[in-house]
């Protein structure tokens, strides 16, 4: 068999084809809650439901939705200029660790001041910590997916040190957590009652500005063209070592700022559980959005879609939870797969 | 200092060292083949995973210990398929589908743990592999109860390196599976397919990776765990790396870095908790980072690693 390209596909297409790929996704976990004994239909009824059934179901949705929004644009800009940052999961807890260490009472000021300082500076660690692997990506030509990937590990042992050290809360009966936030320190939420919590304004208003930089101005374009081609970038004169740093940089300070808002908006504290792998559904999230961070909005609300979904199915059908986990690294490769089919003819011969 | 310095003298070091090192033997060897045949397996970590779980629960269910290596192996290489069909037919992104066979392998583990164990709190242990020495050789000082009184998969571990070096070697078969990995128009010009190669290659290379996740559970802790694996899968991809993709010197590496493993541990009851136990903990990440960075100027990957290829296409 071999691929040939095929002319570029019209709005219609492109849009069909995420949809093709979590219907190949729900026919495969059919299959799964087949084997578990289960009615696929009662079962992802009862997830569409847990998802999106009430005013309750959808406020929690987008309440998970919210870090994935971060750690998905993440993951996008750096993917669009081929920096294969995996690191996102180490990145968000980089900002929780920032924005607890001048949350918990170290800077007196109002809100006002105190939430875009701790957001900045809570950016920073992260942009700081993918620094690191670019630097050795660019100067000695280390590959980054390891480096970033180990370095998650790294960040979960330094954060359980820092919780049984100085960021120890002693009221904490012994529990690795930290001190809680002070109110001014908090993101007020959204519907009083509801968890939901301005992180997702903040979100929303990152994947504009993301949006914005990626089609509007001269850096997005050149990181587009490294991402596209880094030979012909670097002979066109592009900067193209720079570019993949400043690339790197706000990468790093997107998913640290969904560690800022899972903190300050959601948990009020710094635990080791704060992420349950946020980093890596921010690579599915990035997927399924083709990389545009737009589409990172509906992509991070489709997938805790389906994680909310199915904790409220599996406490009622006794399908384990972990089918969320299953759909969502099933959509990865479908998704990857319908782009590829719809760009190239696969022709048998 | 000197009880730093005594560890290195201990019998019980060494074995632990070498007990350390033999999943990543497997592992190390099973990316090494993947990427001598041009493709990068990210999907090491989840085939762990998935290798420790369905080893350890082939034996569970009641099944003998050499068949559910028999079974792990056979699930990395359906893993393996997954990710040659994606990564080498079809041409897709070799990190992405990595990730995601990791994330899959991953979750379907836990998925099928959950269904098949709802109730249990603490997990089942089994009736393990158990040492066995070899007679002589392991009365010699040190060296001996490392090398010579180690569970049979441990000499297995040490068989496999032999086996793939004279394969990659000394065999065309091993001829291809490089070629495939450096120069792929020229095995084509062989009349051999790549696709074939490169397929077969992933296979194998699944199926140690999967059988260096069942050592875990069959041979060192004789149970299955949530999170076991522990980034071991990352580690042996620095370690091919480390190795210049050549087995003998990943297998050098993979001692290396599991003696320093093991003694990081030893160092941890030595400084008597004044240093933060995590602090040791992260050393193995580090220390697979620093090798990278040290041998990455000079290291010459397989040319054709990551280029997808195209028969007919130059």
């Amino acid at each position: 068999m071999r691929l040939e390209p095929k002319p570029a596909p019209t709005l219609a297409v492109t849009l069909l084809y995420p949809v093709a790929a979590v219907a190949a996704t729900v026919v495969i976990a059919s299959l799964l809650v087949l084997i578990a004994g289960a009615n696929p239909f009662s079962v992802f009824g009862l997830v569409l439901k847990g998802a999106a059934g009430s005013q309750f179901a959808l406020m929690e949705t987008l309440t998970r939705a919210t870090p994935l929004v971060f750690t998905g644009l993440a993951v996008a800009v750096a993917f669009r200029a081929k920096l294969w940052n995996i690191g996102a999961e180490a990145q968000l807890y980089a900002g929780a660790i920032l924005t607890v260490v001048l949350g918990t009472g170290a800077l007196p000021l109002p809100a006002i001041i105190l939430l875009p300082l701790m957001a900045i500076f809570a950016a920073l660690a992260g942009a700081m910590l993918l620094l690191g692997p670019a630097v050795l990506k660019v100067r000695f030509g280390v590959d980054e997916v390891v480096t970033t990937l180990l370095l998650n590990f790294v960040m979960i042992l330094f954060v359980s040190m820092l919780l049984e050290g100085v960021l120890k809360d002693p009221t904490g009966l012994g529990w690795p957590q930290s001190q809680k936030l002070i109110a001014e320190a908090r993101l007020p939420r959204i519907v009083t009652g509801r968890r939901l919590h301005c992180g997702f304004v903040l979100a929303l208003l990152s994947a504009i500005a993301v949006w914005i930089v990626m089609k509007k101005t001269t850096l997005g374009y050149e990181m587009r063209a490294v991402g596209h081609n880094p030979e012909a970038a670097r002979f066109s004169g592009m900067p193209v070592n720079r570019i993949l740093l400043k690339t790197a940089l706000i990468s790093g300070g997107l998913a640290a700022l969904g560690g800022f808002s899972e903190v300050a908006g959601l948990k009020g504290n710094l635990t080791l559980d704060l992420s349950p792998g946020f980093g890596y559904s921010g690579i599915v999230v990035a997927m399924l959005a083709m990389l545009n961070p737009l589409g990172v909005i509906v992509a991070a609300i489709f997938v805790a879609g389906i994680f909310v979904g199915a904790d409220a199915m599996s406490r009622t059908a006794g399908v384990p939870s972990y089918i969320a986990n299953v759909m969502v690294a099933t959509a990865l490769l479908t998704m990857v797969t319908a782009i590829m089919l719809t760009r190239y003819q696969v022709r048998w011969r | 200092m000197s009880e730093a310095f005594d560890i290195l003298f201990q019998t019980t070091f060494w074995v632990a060292a070498i007990r350390i090192a033999s999943p990543l033997i497997f592992a190390t060897m099973g990316e090494l083949i993947c990427e001598r045949a041009g493709v990068l397996n990210l999907g090491i970590e989840g085939i762990m995973v998935a290798g420790a779980f369905a080893g350890w629960f082939t034996v569970y269910s009641g099944g003998d210990l050499w068949a559910g290596v028999l079974v792990a192996a056979a699930t990395g290489a359906a893993f393996g398929l997954l990710h040659s069909t994606l990564t080498v037919p079809l041409g897709l992104s070799q990190h992405v589908v990595g990730i995601g066979v990791t994330l899959l392998a991953t979750s379907l583990t836990y998925f099928t743990y959950r269904l098949a164990l709802p109730e249990v709190t603490s997990p089942p242990k089994i009736e393990a592999f158990q040492p066995l020495p070899i007679p002589f050789l392991s009365d010699i000082p040190l060296v001996g109860p490392a090398l010579f009184a180690q569970t049979p998969l441990t000499y297995l571990a040490f068989i496999t390196v032999a086996i793939v070096a004279w394969v990659l070697y000394r065999t065309p078969l091993g001829l291809a599976v490089r070629a495939a990995g450096e120069n792929p128009s020229a095995v084509e010009a062989q009349g051999i397919s790549v696709t074939a190669i490169r397929m077969g290659a992933v296979m194998v290379g699944s199926a140690l990776m999967a059988v260096g996740g069942a050592f875990l559970t069959m041979s060192a802790f004789n149970s299955f765990f949530f999170e076991m694996v522990n980034g071991r899968g990352w580690i042996c991809i620095a370690l091919v790396v480390f190795g210049s993709w050549r087995p003998g010197k990943a297998l050098l590496g993979a001692i290396l870095f599991a003696a320093f493993d093991a003694y990081q541990v030893r160092l941890q009851q030595v400084t008597g908790g004044v240093v933060p136990y995590q602090l040791f903990l992260m050393l193995p990440y580090l220390l697979s980072i620093l090798a990278l960075v040290l041998v990455a100027r000079r290291a010459t990957y397989p040319k054709a690693l990551m280029v997808p290829y195209q028969k007919g296409e130059r």
